[in-house]
C-alpha cells in the first residue's frame, strides 16, 4: 500500500518557482499557460493490509502537522 | 544572566551568538536538540543555520525535537525566547510565532549588509534601540520571504507585534530595500504575549566594531534589560 501527498502552495502565497517557470514556458513558445504551481510529491509506504481509514485519519494528522505548513502549503492525500 | 543557545545539526550561528553575549558582559551555553531541559535559563537563543539540513521545509524537523519542547513551556511560562534566522523559521513552525518563511522572492539566497528600521520600542528585543537609529546588520538566506495571511497581518498591525522592517539607509521603507520580497518589508516580529521574538538579520554577528557594525547590540543590550527588570520584579 501506498500513500500519495501532494503539497502545493495556497493561492495567496508568493510562488516565485511557478512564476519564473511560467516565465520559461512563455518565452519557449507554450501558449495558454495561466499558472504555474511548484509544490512538493511525497510517496509513503504503509504495510500490506493497513486499515484505509485508520491510515487515512493518522497521515491527515501528519500532513497536517508535519509534511505541510497550513499556513503557507495546501495538500491532497490518497491511499491506494 | 544566563542564555541557552540552542544547538541542533547543521546550526551554523550558535557559536556567534554565545561569543556575542559573552562579549556583551553576560554568560552563555549550548544546548544540544536532544536535551529536554534547559536548566538554569533566563533567555533562549534559537540560532542561525541549516537545522536538520532544511529537509522538507527549514525549521520544520527542529521543532519536534525534545528541546523545542523545553522551549515552549519556556515560552508558555513567560520566558523571553529570541529566534535568528533559521531560529526564526523554527519559531513560526513551532507555532511560537505567527505567519511563515518561504523562498526569497528573486530565488536567489542573499549575503549582505541591509538596514533595519526598528518599528516599536515597546518590547523585550527593542526597548534600548535608540530612537530613529537604523540598525546596520548581515543577513545570509535563501527563504527569508515572510508571509502572513491577511488575518494575521492585521492582527500584527493592531497588535504592534511588528519589530523591524527593512529600510534603506534614511530609514525609508523602500521596495528595492526589501532583499527577499517579505511582507511589508517585515524583517521580525514578536508573538501576541510579547515574550518571543524572531528576525531573519543576524544581530549576534554585528556586535563589534571589527566586524563592520555594533548596531546588533541594541537588541541584546534590550534583551539583558528586560530581563534585568524581570528578576528585580520577581525579587520584589
Amino acid at each position: 500500500m501506498k500513500a500519495k501527498i501532494i503539497i502545493t502552495p495556497k493561492k495567496a502565497v508568493l510562488d516565485p518557482q511557478g512564476k519564473t517557470v511560467q516565465t520559461a514556458l512563455e518565452h519557449m513558445g507554450y501558449t495558454g499557460v495561466t499558472g504555474v504551481h511548484i509544490g512538493k510529491y511525497i510517496e509513503i509506504d504503509l504495510a500490506p493490509g493497513t486499515d484505509k481509514a485508520a491510515a487515512s485519519k493518522a497521515l491527515n494528522d501528519a500532513a497536517f502537522k508535519l509534511l505541510s505548513n497550513p499556513v503557507i502549503e495546501d495538500y491532497k492525500l490518497e491511499i491506494e | 544572566m544566563n542564555f541557552s543557545v540552542l544547538q541542533f545539526p547543521a546550526s551554523n550561528c550558535d557559536q556567534d551568538a554565545v561569543h556575542a553575549v559573552r562579549l556583551l558582559g553576560h554568560s552563555a551555553r549550548l544546548v544540544w536538540h536532544k536535551d529536554a531541559s534547559l536548566g538554569d535559563t533566563d533567555c533562549v537563543i534559537v540560532p542561525g543555520g541549516f537545522s536538520y539540513g532544511d529537509y522538507l521545509r527549514c525549521g520544520a524537523i527542529a521543532r519536534f525535537s525534545p528541546v523545542m519542547q523545553a522551549v515552549k513551556q519556556f515560552a508558555d511560562n513567560g520566558g523571553v525566547v529570541l529566534g535568528v534566522c533559521n531560529g526564526f523559521q523554527v519559531l513560526t513552525e513551532a507555532g511560537l510565532l505567527p505567519g511563515a518563511l518561504i523562498r526569497n522572492r528573486d530565488l536567489q539566497f542573499h549575503c549582505e549588509n541591509i538596514f533595519l528600521k526598528t518599528a516599536t520600542n515597546d518590547s523585550a528585543f527593542t526597548s534600548k534601540i535608540p530612537a530613529g537609529k537604523i540598525l546596520r546588520v548581515p543577513i545570509a538566506h535563501g527563504e527569508g520571504c515572510y508571509f502572513a495571511d491577511e488575518e494575521t497581518l492585521a492582527k500584527l498591525k493592531a497588535n504592534n507585534q511588528i519589530l523591524w522592517q527593512y529600510c534603506d539607509a534614511g530609514g525609508n521603507l523602500t521596495d528595492s530595500a526589501n532583499p527577499n520580497g517579505a511582507l511589508q518589508n517585515i524583517a521580525g516580529v514578536c508573538n501576541e504575549k510579547r515574550n518571543v521574538a524572531g528576525l531573519m538579520p543576524h544581530p549576534e554577528r554585528a556586535c563589534e566594531p571589527l566586524l563592520g557594525s555594533d548596531d546588533g547590540k541594541w537588541i541584546f543590550e534590550s534583551i539583558f534589560a528586560a530581563l534585568k527588570n524581570k528578576t528585580a520584579a520577581a525579587a520584589a
